[in-house]
């Protein structure tokens, strides 16, 4: 009888649980769910010969290749930094530390627009180094390499904001205890630190990946919207948008859906296995 | 190996973690670090094992000076508190890490880190657990698997940061005696840190009992115990009852102002007034516990309560009850002059 | 030298400290101080004129409103939707509980396409709408749908984990103390989340205020209504007015940043009052 009342007082009325069930459904349904059929609707709306062609299209195809071009240099380049800041900040006491965590976030505090508007400053024809750059024919931006630059800055903090609480909590006992069994620092790094972090570096990189191939804001400043030249594939989307070619600009669209899905499956995977090996992920 | 330790000083910011320490550990010993959180027992030993670095002071390894060599050569097992198992390997693996990081020359075959590994965890009595995670065992067979990898690089010097300090009291004991066991049988030079005043007293050859950053005594445990150094000593091992020299002046002697200790089993019950010094009081409470028998006795003008322990025996032949008048004398007593450099903490 | 860094026997903190301090100022320190020297070269007057223009101003002003609102309706429906994922069991919980981080997944510039077919007067939803004179698309209101999507997941996020830290003895002793359902959710509840709300608050709305692709194609991009300050950068990039997009770019951070900052007074002074 007791124990009856109790979970009576605990819990919502039939009613009202099925109201707040039913109003969160609706609210994910509206702006999760629908969007995300829309896209593929949209796609193959007027059939699978359409869709096809707007990938084979050489623009979409150049547009694939650079997008995987900027995800495949800005992620490498923001796991080894992301390892090295944690490294520093949760393995060593040091002044400064958290003036440094707040700057790591820095790139997540600006604007995706200004993130590109800064490269533009440096490198732009009217900038610091423009004439430099010029005077000895090095374009870099509304070039790839400004694409690239554009890419590692926002997704700079990814890797490094997974890895710095999850080696925090972790603690450094595991890695004095290598070194006092006469493990080298490599040997310790190797054998030691690195397969504690696995699941987390994992989840960093497949986040900080779909960050690098789906960026607009940035890139579209620094890209120049040159046709299969400095086009990735969400900048490949908008220009068959604005030229009312829907069908293309879904099917290229529908692309970039399917990393966002893939993504979000593969890091609900890497969750359940880093809870299930004892390592849960410490978000930031 | 025999350590030697002169000197030694260690300062974190403003706080003094280590104040001029001076220990010679024999070869072949087994010491306690005793003291209470915050002493400074813990330093001592990471400094010992190269995981902390002294700022001033000698520390010497058979009469070598070992301050510059890394925690990687100076050939010292350390058991951290909470064990540090590497936990995304196997028991086995855990146990032949040492072994398999040493550089390709020194580095046994394949078959001989397998044989090694085996015979350390049946040393350790847990072979049949080789290919367990360290999450998946109990608290009592991870601290014996961190000593079995400890013992693995056959460590001259072992050391271990409150080795049961995680455990319940069941397995403490268990553990204690199997460490001390393990030690007669291996006699490696080990010191380990305990807060626990009974587990020094039981397990270990000396004991060296610490308070903020200062040694306060070094002694075997029936030194230790017997004849206190300190207040602080006297306080912190065992029960003990405090007399200061304006109340019980008799006591205390010619000292001065001081004040004097005497254990609770130290102390003569009687009827009648054994003699000057003894002092009346009343009984307020008297209870049997196991094979003791606690009597709380109060002086008329004083709320303070004098713990006294009597043996079961002794209390059947002249059983005492609440509100009796009888007369207390200590068989055994030490006197302290007040002002001594050590500051008497709260008992 | 024990000054700066305590001791340890860990090796390369030298390497690794200097390798980041190195990668953390090529990329984003010494870029963003392109910003501010930038706007040095306009001087306070020249600054003072581009920050008090019109359009300068109303575009402000529809980035902060509409990014407030979008982050107030998710503070909401967001509370709403971790209260279900941790509470309740219903079927297809796991798959619901992943696809809220879909706007972090999906790329901004698909999420506004597809915002804008949907809430198009011919749209799915649109038409809906429309049937009752109401524009979403293409008004500061098809902003506001843009940048809920985008701050969806960070409300939902923040609150869930502590949500489920929330002690059940808690709430039985409240209950048993004679508080009704409603009573232990705005007393004993509610308080223990405010913190998490005002944080998933903070972050979704910095997020909208920057935010670019998912807005663009459902904005209309009227200036002077439906315009958002970092499209006028953009717009002036496009006219080599790079002064002029630096000023708008420093003061979106001087504003955000202000903001950030009374958000953590607030939790500052609430997590104070809070203590036990």
């Amino acid at each position: 009888m007791a124990q009856v009342q109790a979970r009576i007082a605990t819990h919502e009325s039939q009613g009202v649980t099925l109201l707040l069930i039913g109003t969160a459904l609706l609210y994910l349904l509206l702006f999760l769910g629908l969007p995300l059929f829309a896209v593929f609707y949209e796609a193959f709306r007027k059939g699978w010969e359409l869709y096809w062609a707007a990938l084979q299209e050489p623009d979409a195809w150049s547009a694939i290749k650079l997008t995987f071009i900027a995800a495949a240099i800005a992620v490498p380049a923001n796991l080894v930094f992301g390892v090295a800041a944690a490294w520093t900040i949760a393995k060593f006491e040091f002044k400064g530390k958290s003036l440094l965590i707040t700057l790591i976030d820095l790139p997540f505090a600006v604007s995706p627009v200004v993130s590109g508007l800064v490269y533009v400053l440096l490198f732009g024809a009217q900038g610091w180094f423009g004439e430099w750059l010029s005077a000895h024919d090095i374009k870099l931006i509304f070039a790839v390499p400004g694409i690239v630059l554009a890419t590692i800055f926002v997704t700079f903090p990814f890797i490094a904001r997974e890895l710095i609480p999850l080696m925090q909590a972790q603690g450094k006992e595991e890695e004095e205890a290598a070194v006092s069994l006469g493990a080298s620092g490599w040997q310790t790094f190797w054998r030691v630190t690195l397969p504690n972090i696995k699941w987390g570096l994992l989840y960093g990189v497949i986040l900080c990946n779909a960050r690098a191939m789906g960026e607009f804001g940035a890139v579209s400043v620094v890209s120049g919207h040159i046709r299969g030249m400095t086009n990735t594939l969400p900048l490949h989307v908008e220009i068959l948008y604005n030229e009312y070619n829907f069908v293309a600009a879904f099917s290229v669209a529908s692309l970039l859906a399917l990393l966002a899905l893939v993504t979000l499956l593969v890091k609900s995977l890497v969750e359940w296995q880093a809870r299930r090996s004892g390592e849960p992920l410490q978000h930031g | 190996m025999s350590i030697t330790i002169e000197h030694l000083n260690k300062q974190f910011g403003s706080y003094r973690a280590l104040n001029d320490i001076n220990l010679e550990v024999n070869s072949g010993e087994l010491i306690a670090l005793l003291g209470p959180s915050g002493c400074g027992k813990t330093s001592l030993l990471r400094i010992i094992g190269g995981l902390d670095v002294a700022d001033s002071g000698s520390l010497l390894f058979h009469g070598e000076d070992v301050q510059q060599r890394d925690a990687r050569e100076r050939n010292v097992g350390f058991v951290f508190q909470h064990y540090a198992l590497f936990r995304h390997m196997t028991v086995f693996e855990n146990v032949a890490f040492g072994l398999r990081v040493k550089p390709k020359k020194q580095r046994p075959s394949d078959a001989e880190i397998k044989r090694r590994v085996l015979e350390l965890l049946s040393l350790v009595q847990l072979d049949w657990l080789a290919d367990r995670y360290p999450a998946q065992l109990s608290g009592g067979q991870r601290q014996r698997i961190a000593l079995a990898r400890a013992l693995a690089v056959e460590p001259k010097i072992l050391l271990l940061d409150e080795p049961f300090g995680a455990l319940d009291a069941q397995v403490r004991k268990e553990l204690r005696r199997w460490l001390r066991r393990l030690h007669d049988e291996l006699h490696i030079t080990s010191i380990f840190v305990t807060h626990d005043q009974e587990e020094a007293l039981e397990v270990a050859d000396r004991v060296v009992v610490m308070n903020k950053g200062v040694i306060e005594q070094v002694g075997t445990p029936d030194e230790i115990y017997a004849t206190p150094a300190s207040p602080f000593v006297y306080q912190f091992i065992g029960n003990v009852n405090l007399f200061h020299s304006r109340d019980h002046a008799p006591w205390t002697g010619q000292h001065g102002d001081a004040v004097a200790y005497t254990r609770p089993h130290d102390i003569d019950i009687s009827p009648i007034q054994q003699d000057a010094t003894a002092l009346p009081v009343e009984v307020k409470l008297v209870r049997a516990i196991g094979s003791v028998v606690r009597v709380e006795v109060a002086t008329q003008n004083s709320s303070e309560l004098i713990e006294i322990e009597l043996s079961r025996e002794r209390f059947e032949l002249a059983p005492l009850a609440n509100g009796d008048k009888v007369f207390i004398r200590p068989r055994q007593i030490r006197v302290f002059a007040t002002g001594v450099p050590h500051e008497l903490s709260a008992a | 030298m024990a000054q700066f860094k305590a001791h340890s026997v860990l090796p390369g903190f030298n390497l690794a400290l200097g390798y980041t301090l190195l990668y953390l100022s090529l990329i984003v320190l010494v870029p963003l101080s392109a910003l501010f020297f930038k706007t040095a070269t306009l001087g306070w007057g020249g600054f003072w004129e581009v920050a008090t223009s019109d359009r300068v101003l109303s575009a402000l002003r529809v980035t902060f409103v509409t990014s407030f609102a979008a982050a107030l309706v998710n503070v909401v429906f967001g509370l709403i939707v971790a209260w279900v994922l941790v509470r309740y069991r219903f079927f297809g919980k796991r798959v619901v509980d992943a696809l809220v981080d879909l706007p972090f997944a999906l790329p901004t510039a698909v999420a506004g396409i597809t915002l804008a077919t949907l809430y198009a007067p011919n749209g799915w939803i649109g038409q809906y709408f429309a049937a009752q004179d109401i524009k979403i698309a293409y008004t500061p209101l098809g902003i506001v749908v843009a940048l809920t999507f985008i701050g969806l997941p960070f409300v939902v996020r923040t609150v869930q984990p502590v949500l489920e830290d929330v002690e059940a003895e808690v709430e039985e002793a409240a209950a048993s103390l004679g508080a009704g359902r409603w009573a232990v959710f705005r007393r004993v509840i509610f308080p223990a989340l405010y913190p998490a709300l005002l944080t998933g608050f903070a972050l979704a709305f910095a997020r909208a205020i920057g935010e670019y692709g998912s807005v663009i194609f459902i904005a209309g991009n009227m200036p002077y209504i439906s315009e958002i300050a970092p499209l006028l950068i953009v717009a002036k990039l496009e006219q080599y007015d790079y002064a002029g997009a630096t000023a708008i770019a420093v003061l979106m951070l001087l504003i955000s940043f202000g903001f950030l900052l009374t958000i953590n007074a607030l939790q500052w002074w609430t997590s104070r009052r809070g203590v036990r």
